[in-house]
């Protein structure tokens, strides 16, 4: 196994991760809320979270949009190696916006709020996405070669 | 207020998600990719991630209600559904597929170029069909074996 990790990274991976956790801190002990990106969002998109709740989604996508735009000014523009084949973006879109929704989670719904709260959910939801996620690496990049 | 609240916590997701790396999908895909060059920060920023929730946790469990007085999140379902775990993999198949899920989606929106544009449209349109496509509902109503909505708001 090879390992490409540049020393820093973990640094910055544990910071970053802090003030996720911290986000998720705020939006739960003020607001009683769990932070779910994909509740979140998912509420708007589908029209299920256009009542009381949809002002305090919308203000938590705004944050969510114009900070890191801020941040590219104020700090770096991070290359984020994203795919510009639109056949892959638009099937990984559509998977991730489904499985999301239909396991009523995504990685920081079930991921960080689920097993910081040794949620059995969470923790099985988590375990279903990362092989997955690993299943997929493998074939579509190893096997099939198209990411 | 909450409105305020929401918006300060989308902003340090943003900004966590931003310092972490992991709006490049180069990252969370070397983090997925155990047969190739593997990358573990993502197992840095969960840890992270994690430590103060849990400590909010604990918090929670103490208090009647919210800061903002709303009430706390329940007590979780404890149910593993053929709906969690079909929905994890088929949004862990995306996720390995792009290098990108929801929050980190929307985080990268403004730098991402067409192609997170594309995504975030495709996401959007996943999730309007999960509503109102429900595999195990339709299965259940064909074979006459009668559904369950475990689907919740929010």
């Amino acid at each position: 196994m090879v390992f490409e990790f540049v020393e820093t990274d973990w640094v910055f991976g544990f910071a970053g991760g802090l003030m996720i956790g911290l986000a998720g801190v705020l939006f739960l002990l003020w607001n009683g809320r769990i932070l779910g990106a994909s509740g979140v969002i998912g509420g708007l998109a589908d029209g299920s979270g256009w009542d009381s709740s949809w002002s305090e989604r919308a203000s938590f996508i705004l944050g969510l949009l114009v900070v890191p735009f801020a941040l590219t000014f104020l700090w770096v523009r991070p290359d984020t190696h994203l795919t510009e084949n639109w056949g892959i973006l638009i099937a990984a879109g559509l998977l991730v916006g489904f499985g999301a929704r239909m396991a009523n989670g995504c990685t920081s719904g079930h991921g960080v709020c689920g097993i910081s709260r040794l949620s059995l959910r969470g923790i099985a939801a988590t375990v279903a996405y990362l092989l997955a996620g690993a299943v997929g690496v493998v074939l579509f990049r190893h096997i099939l070669g198209v990411i | 207020m909450r409105n305020l609240i929401a918006l300060l916590a989308g902003g340090l997701f943003g900004a966590g998600l931003f310092t972490s790396g992991m709006t490049d999908t180069s990252k969370v895909q070397g983090w997925l990719d155990f047969f190739g060059a593997w990358d573990p920060t993502l197992a840095f920023v969960l840890s992270g991630a994690i430590l103060p929730m849990a400590v909010a946790w604990r918090v929670a469990a103490k208090r009647k209600r919210a800061v903002l007085g709303n009430p706390l999140p329940a007590t979780p379902n404890r149910e593993i559904s053929k709906e969690l775990i079909t929905g994890s993999a088929l949004f862990g198949m995306g996720w390995g597929l792009a290098g990108l899920c929801p929050g980190p989606a929307i985080a990268s929106l403004s730098y991402n170029g067409t192609g997170g544009i594309v995504f975030v449209i495709a996401m959007a349109t996943g999730m309007l069909v999960a509503r109102y496509v429900r595999p195990f509902e339709i299965v259940a109503r064909l074979t006459g074996t009668g559904g369950k909505n475990e689907y919740q708001q929010g």
